[in-house]
């Protein structure tokens, strides 16, 4: 084996408003032929200033040290990224080394084809006439598993699902035949049984095209279903490489430990979900519910004369007080609308759904007002749900100075410490702007503000996915820990069956705005019954190599019996 | 689990960095600084003519003569009259320096008018839309078809029947100025308010259950203000420029009421042919500098607001502090080099897409 890249002693600064930034301190990787390489690391650990890199697209502010030896596919020629020309860094760009991007739909120039955007990189590194270029995109696109290529050739990147944009991507890098595609999250955006797909194309890569992957990913699942090699990365340098299986089966530097620990695996929480179901009074069912949505339906209003979309169709579910529902569905189920019209966001277009004894069918907001006091709302991005021009202590006493509670944010102060307090913050933090803020400790404001007035039910919105994995179990974790202080009901939505599995005590999964199945943890994670739910729980890669090869496995199967 | 029990006051920005354009002014480099230095000069010249013009200028802007007896018409430069006087027998230094004022009275008044009018239509069509938005819009887009020196003329009539007095000609400037840039402050912070309405901490006010006035006040208005430097800024050059070409096209405001810059072009548009070149290029000097002033000022201001655009000294070869992730136990407490302060708000991406935490 020969090497394709070697990063040796790579230091990498960004001149800012503040002065020099260092993002890469000195890193060695090296990456064999036919290899895939993982980067992982949470988010400012420098993977990707490492990986951009490679492919020489730091910005003018960048300054680097050290040197990244990139050889072409044969092996016949080296270059120094980082002290060759524009010129021929433009000539290796594509031949030696391609990129795949995280987001598909900016990734693609919306108003040409994808035929024309593969076609344009053959055209600019050989003298290929339009009719070979399109031949040979024709060529790649079924090569990547796009059905009926030639039509597909001449579509727009609109017309393309997700997964297939993502396709697309892959089969841009590829065209060229290069040594090493640079990866960076390329299924982040995806949903999870979209990524298995994506990752079964990235492994055939590997074995079929015989191309070198740099991945770069967070997701720990991703990594073990892929790589080959690990190098984790740790404020700017490699704190561990190492095999695959020998890093998940016996990890050596403290943080790697701590990382693999913080990942969340599917089956943790139903131990403590059964505990918190034996505790409960025998008459607990008999309660009256805090939500209650019976065929409800929400149809989002069309284009003049077209029909509305119906994001969710006939779903019925119920919250009883002091309960964890556990929402999960992939984007466009219809799970973000369900919790936003719970909280009076979007409007019920049929059936009926009770809130807290109030029909939402129809109602307005002036008879809502008083109720909001009730509900908490915990957002998905902890950094656009704060008003960035007032401090955290103002935005957790907003709740309090609109109820009436306090007279100002100043008066609200006291509360405000002690709400701070119960969510692990210094009560000092409460004078800072949310930008001062690390993503971890606004989720951790977002849900002192959403616990302000002691709400009966806590609508949580993919509170976590915005957040890296070390952070999110903390949040998790402190979440458990309010949820069995202040003892409120809650909807929490997510993507992710392993972090709903954390902490709900029922489950309901949706597909296409409808529900297709309901239960605890134990029901719905242990033995699925609906062949969505088997799918969605087969895709979900595992952060354990080997148990993750098995379910890859049981993954085709499932796949072929459809 | 422990909370983190280091707690440290914010690193509270010393004075000089929180004043405005003192702040920007340290953080330029390079070409950036040099346009700001230039603008600020500009501007600080033409604003200081304008506060102390009785002490500056030699003779009074409407004065003919004085102990000694006539100045005399198209004097060339003196050490008594030392850019000369015009047809009319004026001061030219005297006239330029009063003509400083009515231009920034033109100024203060247009921007303001506009600013108040366009910023409340804007945050009310922005978050409530409806049919009187719908109607502003098409209101304002057929304001935008009229050319801002007709509408100058047309006001300039009605407001003095065309010979004007000092308030006649500054109203007629202003006014027209007005009419056409409410539709921009209008249409500016109606596209921000429509964003920000998106924008999930609007939406967690309306899920605590805030009022519409709350939310439109407290959380709105306040960010929807950034892009607002800017537009003043070229407002303001805008309004110098109307005032002096309803001048020069004889609209202006009489010799004897109030120095306008433009009527004194008018005045000397013959001259020119005839050899007498101090009557027209003072005054018009004075125009280039206060909008050149105005405008550089302007423009460097917005480029630095943006880090896009903003310039920064290179680095030496990997220097710098590594950022703390966040994985360490109770989360990181101390900022980097510089403190927290120094990351743009709220983000930790640059425009290539590279975190730059620290």
């Amino acid at each position: 084996m020969s090497t394709v890249v070697d990063i040796r002693n790579l230091g990498v600064s960004f001149s800012t408003d503040a002065g020099a930034v260092k993002a890469v301190e000195d890193v060695s990787i090296s990456v064999e032929r036919g290899e895939v390489l993982a980067i992982v690391g949470e988010s400012g650990s420098g993977k990707t200033v490492t990986a951009k890199t490679i492919l020489g697209l730091l910005p003018e502010t960048a300054t680097t040290k050290g040197a990244v030896v990139l050889s072409n596919r044969e092996g016949t020629r080296e270059s120094d990224v980082i002290s060759i020309s524009k010129q021929k860094l433009r000539d290796i760009r594509g031949t030696d080394v391609a990129m795949v991007f995280q987001e598909p739909s900016t990734a693609l120039n919306p108003v040409y084809t994808v035929g024309w955007q593969i076609a344009e990189g053959l055209q600019a590194h050989s003298d290929m006439s339009k009719k070979e270029a399109r031949a040979k995109a024709i060529e790649i696109l079924g090569r990547v598993g796009i059905p009926d290529p030639e039509v597909r050739v001449d579509h727009y990147p609109h017309q393309f699902s997700g997964g297939q944009k993502q396709r697309v991507v892959i089969a841009m890098a590829l065209v060229l035949d290069p040594g090493l595609i640079v990866a960076d999250e390329p299924t982040t955006a995806l949903d999870v049984t979209v990524q298995a797909e994506i990752l079964d194309l990235l492994r055939r890569c590997r074995d079929e095209f015989g191309t070198a992957i740099v991945l770069i990913t967070h997701n720990m699942g991703v990594v073990a279903d892929l790589a080959d090699r690990v190098a984790v990365m740790y404020q700017g340098n490699v704190v561990e490489q190492a095999d695959v299986k020998t890093l998940f089966a016996a990890p050596q530097a403290d943080y790697t430990k701590a990382l693999l620990a913080a990942v969340p695996y599917v089956g943790h929480g139903t131990v403590r979900a059964a505990e918190r179901a034996a505790a409960r009074p025998t008459n607990w069912t008999d309660q009256p519910p805090v939500v209650e949505a019976t065929d409800l339906e929400i149809v989002y209003p069309g284009r003049f004369g077209r029909a509305g979309f119906r994001a969710v169709d006939g779903v019925d579910l119920v919250i009883r007080p002091g309960e964890v529902l556990g929402l999960v569905g992939e984007s466009g189920s219809g799970k973000t609308t369900i919790g936003r019209a719970i909280a009076g966001l979007t409007k019920v277009t049929g059936g009926s759904l009770k809130v807290l004894d109030a029909e939402m069918n129809g109602i307005r907001e002036r008879q809502f007002r008083p109720l909001r006091s009730r509900i908490g709302f915990v957002f998905q991005d902890p950094a656009s749900s704060f008003n960035p021009l007032l401090t955290i202590a103002e935005c957790v006493a907003e709740p309090l100075v609109i109820h009436g509670r306090a007279k100002d944010a100043s008066s609200a102060r006291a509360r405000v410490n002690e709400l701070l307090e119960a969510v692990q913050l210094p009560r000092a933090y409460g004078d800072r702007y949310p930008h001062e803020l690390s993503g971890g400790q606004r989720q951790r404001a977002s849900l002192a503000r959403a616990l302000a007035l002691e709400p009966e039910l806590l609508i949580a919105d993919e509170p976590t996915s915005a957040l890296d994995v070390s952070v999110q179990a903390r949040v998790l974790e402190l979440f458990a820990e309010l949820q069995r202080e202040f003892g409120f009901a809650s909807l929490f939505i997510s993507h992710d069956l392993a972090v709903v599995d954390l902490l709900a005590d029922r489950i309901a999964v949706l597909y296409r705005g409808r529900l297709v199945e309901e239960g605890t943890g134990t029901e719905v994670l242990g033995s699925p019954a609906d062949p969505y739910t088997q799918r969605l729980l087969a895709s979900l890669p595992v952060p354990d190599p080997v148990a993750q090869a098995e379910r890859r496995e049981e993954l085709r199967r499932l796949r072929e019996a459809e | 689990m422990t909370a983190a029990s280091v707690t440290q006051a914010p690193p509270r920005r010393r004075l000089r960095d929180r004043l405005p354009v003192l702040h920007q002014l340290r953080q330029s480099v390079g070409l950036q600084r040099g346009m700001l230095v230039a603008g600020l000069i500009m501007l600080g010249v033409f604003i200081l003519c304008a506060i102390f013009a009785p002490l500056i200028a030699p003779y009074g802007f409407a004065q003919r003569a004085d102990a000694s007896g006539s100045f005399g018409t198209q004097q060339p430069p003196s050490p008594e009259h030392l850019f000369g006087t015009t047809v009319g027998g004026y001061d030219v230094l005297s006239r330029v320096v009063f003509g400083s004022q009515t231009a920034i009275l033109v100024v203060i008044v247009a921007v303001t008018l506009s600013l108040f009018i366009g910023v409340a239509l804007g945050l009310y069509g922005g978050y409530f839309g409806g049919w009187l938005d719908k109607v502003m819009v098409v209101v304002f887009d057929a304001i935008y078809a009229f050319p801002s020196l007709l509408l100058a003329i047309v006001l300039s009539i009605v407001i003095s029947g065309g010979q004007s007095s000092l308030w006649g000609g500054v109203l007629a400037a202003g006014g027209s100025i007005i009419v056409v840039f409410i539709p921009q402050y209008f249409r500016v912070i109606r596209a921000e308010t429509v964003r920000i309405k998106a924008e999930p901490f609007v939406e967690s006010a309306k899920v605590l259950g805030a009022s519409s006035t709350r939310i439109v006040f407290k959380h709105v208005f306040r960010n929807a203000t950034r892009t607002l430097p800017l537009i003043i800024t070229l407002n303001s050059a805008e309004a110098i420029l109307t005032l002096a070409g309803l001048g020069y096209i004889g609209f202006g405001i009489e010799p004897t009421a109030a120095a306008d810059w433009g009527y004194d072009l008018n005045k000397a548009q013959s001259d020119v042919t005839s050899g007498i070149w101090w009557t027209a290029l003072y005054p018009g000097l004075a125009i280039v500098i206060a909008v050149l002033g105005i405008m550089l000022v302007g423009e460097s201001l917005n480029d630095l607001a943006d880090p896009r655009l903003r310039a920064r000294r290179r680095v030496s070869q990997a220097s710098g502090q590594v950022a703390e992730t966040s994985v360490v136990p109770g989360g990181t407490l101390t900022a980097g080099p510089g403190g927290i302060d120094g990351l743009e708000d709220g983000e930790t991406f640059d425009e290539h897409g590279i975190e730059v935490k620290r």
